[in-house]
């Protein structure tokens, strides 16, 4: 049955199953990211997320959520390093400090956690959208899930899971501005960024977690 | 499986990173160790001095990890194989390195580092340690002087570690550490030319294409794209290509200036090599009036077997010069 809202015990039953479907992908985010980088995405985020999965699994029932949020970034941070380690850590402990004091999930929390999430990430690594990074699924995912807080919980998911998606899908015209991509110029166009399509994956599998 | 079509002789490709470590503590024969899950800290520090943490990927060595020891860096943080060290990391070897003082970062500008370093930087300042990142960004042909802040770190952090570590000796202050680091970088600038990728230990696979009759001039040392590919040619040609490069950039070098001049094997291009450009190199500085203070040649700043060369000059001003005079003892550079 779709859930109107999450306990911190849901939220971090909905995480576990995010760290499984990061871990699922790995082959479509190391492929991404050969066409790009150095093919090496998929197998951090899958490190990273098989820590956060470890680290959700230790903590005690009723953990709050906020924290639920920051151990999986940290986890991720401290296993995965580089700089994928420290913006996807940074996305997880950003947006959950924003949920501080929250006892339930709901369509207004998930635009907390994305806006202060992205935010978080954007004051870390300098990136903005339109440079080919996981900024341009994680912005538009937030300003979705900004206009959707009137909405239901699985329509607010739904919704941000979709703007997400385009946003990987607008990086296909994006010439890249960080990281090794940038040193490709133009020969990046055609290719979606490995972050972005990451960022896909996270907010895919809380839509189904939320409307399960 | 990997190819490992680089014949490398090592254990299981996923533990180069972890293996290396414990090979490089053994290799300090006891006057340094092994701190928390992937640093390294000299065992005698100067009490109440300002503390030099240097870090990055591995797989590049001997740097950073190798430049740790007496008159270097006092420590070291290291990440996976190409991969900078996350902030935990980056926290136990500060925590190691700081006598109170302080402790000054000092790392190549890529993405990760400065991210992760940063990160490690907010963590330390929580538990009251004062930190403070001077960044090296020495490689003329990443960016234009313009945007040095776009430029990235290669061979130059050798002379410059070398110069903050002299620094970390005699000065008592964090400010004081930070201000000579900062000068020893404003002082240098490398030029890199590759012949040849390395190839990434886990996989086997090259780190960049490059047709073999032509040399990537200004290449950083992952194969990041330099200012273009010349015909393959010889020493004699090849010097001032790259000499021609450094002199057009924006560090003054005037008739009576002193340097630094070092000259980096990339990985597996041969001490022969290395020599037959020095000689080709050195008429060309000494004709412009450069006055060489010390040379170093030697294969100090890697990328696997890549190969390939790299020229870096530090201008030495009177505060550099009587630092730079002071010797030092690492694994990876030592002066007597």
């Amino acid at each position: 049955m779709p859930k109107s809202s999450l306990s911190s015990d849901q939220v971090k039953e909905m995480l576990l199953q995010v760290a499984d479907a990061i871990i699922a992908a790995e082959p479509r985010l190391s492929e991404a990211d050969r066409n790009l980088g150095d093919g090496d995405h998929g197998l951090g985020m899958q490190r990273g997320m098989t820590a956060g999965k470890e680290k959700l699994q230790e903590l005690e029932a009723g953990t709050p959520i906020d924290k639920v949020f920051s151990s999986l970034g940290m986890a991720m941070m401290s296993s995965m390093g580089g700089a994928s380690g420290a913006i996807f850590g940074s996305y997880f402990r950003a947006g959950g400090k924003a949920l501080a004091g929250q006892e339930v999930f709901d369509s207004a929390s998930l635009a907390g956690f994305l806006r202060a999430g992205v935010d978080g990430v954007k004051q870390r690594g300098g990136a903005k959208v339109g440079d080919k990074t996981a900024v341009d699924s994680m912005e538009p995912a937030a300003e979705k899930a900004a206009e959707s807080t009137a909405l239901p919980l699985p329509e607010a998911a739904a919704a941000a899971a979709d703007a997400a998606i385009a946003g990987m899908e607008a990086s296909k015209d994006m010439i890249a501005q960080f990281g090794r991509a940038k040193t490709l110029g133009e020969g990046c166009l055609g290719h979606p960024d490995a972050g972005a399509m990451s960022i896909t994956v996270i907010l895919g599998a809380m839509r189904d977690y939320i409307q399960a | 499986m990997s190819k490992n079509s680089a014949k490398k002789i090592i254990n299981d490709p996923l533990k180069c990173a972890d293996e290396l470590f414990e090979g490089l503590v053994l290799a300090y024969d006891g006057k340094a160790r092994k701190v928390g899950r992937r640093s390294i800290v000299m065992n005698e520090l100067r009490p109440d001095a300002p503390a030099l943490l240097v870090g990055g990927g591995a797989g590049h060595e001997p740097i950073y990890h190798g430049l740790v020891g007496p008159g270097m860096a006092d420590g070291a943080a290291i990440g996976d194989i190409f991969a900078a060290p996350p902030p935990d990391i980056v926290l136990e070897a500060t925590e190691a390195v700081n006598r109170g003082k302080g402790v000054l970062y000092l790392y190549g500008n890529y993405a990760g580092d400065v991210l992760n370093f940063d990160l490690g930087a907010e963590l330390a300042e929580e538990e009251g340690i004062t930190v403070k990142t001077v960044i090296i960004n020495d490689d003329v042909c990443s960016a234009p002087p313009s945007e040095k802040s776009k430029r990235r770190g290669v061979a130059g952090l050798v002379p410059v570690v070398k110069l903050a570590g002299a620094a970390a000796q005699t000065v008592d202050t964090l400010e004081e550490l930070a201000r000579i680091a900062q000068k020893a970088v404003d002082h240098t600038r490398s030029v890199g030319v590759s012949t040849k990728p390395g190839s990434i230990p886990a996989t086997g696979e090259p780190t960049f294409e490059l047709a073999d009759d032509v040399i990537g001039l200004g290449m950083g040392i992952h194969g990041e794209k330099g200012v273009g590919l010349i015909p393959m040619c010889t020493a004699d040609e090849l010097a001032p290509k790259i000499l021609d490069l450094l002199f057009a950039d924006d560090l003054e070098l005037n008739a009576g200036d002193e340097i630094v001049f070092f000259v980096n094997s990339l990985g597996s291009t041969h001490m022969m090599e290395l020599l037959i450009l020095l000689r080709a190199a050195r008429p060309i500085l000494e004709a412009k009036g450069l006055k060489v203070h010390q040379t170093i040649l030697d294969n100090i700043v890697t990328c696997q077997e890549m190969a390939g060369v790299s020229f870096s000059i530090t201008k030495l001003d009177d505060e550099l010069k009587r630092l730079w005079d002071l010797p030092c003892e690492s694994v990876g550079y030592t002066k007597l």
